[in-house]
């Protein structure tokens, strides 16, 4: 059993991505979506956070907001991987429910 | 004849500067009608929520804080409130409403309806449900 976490706001306005980090279960996912794609910078002040999680748990971005917001792939920590649409309902598909973190 | 699911209302966010809150509780009673098993999670800023003494009079805004009290007249009778999001906040349980519900399973007695939990015991609470609705 395992969850699908989505994050769609930056980490430097809201808390979300942290809490959402702090009641991650291991196995589950987390997938960066809209401003949430801020928390797959590389040498940001969240990195430590997301990478010290990605061990137990998957970290995803989603690849057409990043592209939109000018991250590239060098930019953003090897730690996560890009999905694009189909991929997210892959995501969806493979969990047991999905909680949004707003 | 439906299988009764286990639903989680994760709240997040304080109760009058923006609509979430208020929305969240108009939500859980719509859904009450349902009769699934229905949790509610407050964590972060979502445990102002449940705060005693609120007073809208001077914002010209409903203060909804009493409808909390009701829920147990609609089943649903699981309020979890997480102590760290209290303690990052200078909260105690003290500084929370008194929300009661009757048992009817033993004799009508009263008990609380919130239940303190760990940030880890609230990861495994939202890791044990159908549905997890969040505002």
């Amino acid at each position: 059993m395992s969850t699908l976490h989505t994050v769609n706001k930056s980490p430097f306005s809201t808390q979300s991505l942290l809490s959402c980090l702090n009641h991650c279960k291991d196995g589950d996912a987390v997938l960066m979506i809209e401003d949430g794609v801020y928390g797959a910078l590389a040498n940001s002040g969240m990195s430590d956070q997301v990478k010290a999680k990605a061990g137990n748990v998957s970290i995803y971005v989603m690849t057409p907001d990043s592209d939109a917001r000018g991250l590239a792939d060098d930019k953003l920590l090897d730690e996560v991987s890009g999905v694009d649409y189909a991929g997210f309902v892959n995501l969806v598909t493979e969990h047991d429910r999905t909680q949004n973190w707003l | 004849m439906s299988e009764t699911k286990k639903f989680l209302y994760v709240n997040r966010k304080a109760p009058y500067g923006t609509i979430y809150a208020l929305e969240s509780l108009e939500v859980v009673l719509i859904g009450a009608a349902f009769e699934q098993d229905v949790s509610l999670a407050f964590l972060d800023d979502g445990v102002f929520q449940l705060t005693k003494g609120q007073n809208t009079d001077g914002i010209g805004i409903k203060n909804f804080s009493p409808t909390f009290r009701a829920l147990g007249d609609f089943e649903v009778t699981k309020l979890f409130v997480e102590k760290e999001s209290l303690e990052e906040r200078g909260l105690t349980a003290d500084d929370l409403q008194e929300i009661v519900y009757e048992d009817e399973d033993d004799d009508w007695e009263e008990k609380p309806s919130i239940k303190l939990v760990s940030r880890a015991e609230m990861a495994d609470v939202m890791a044990d449900q159908d549905v997890v609705l969040s505002f």
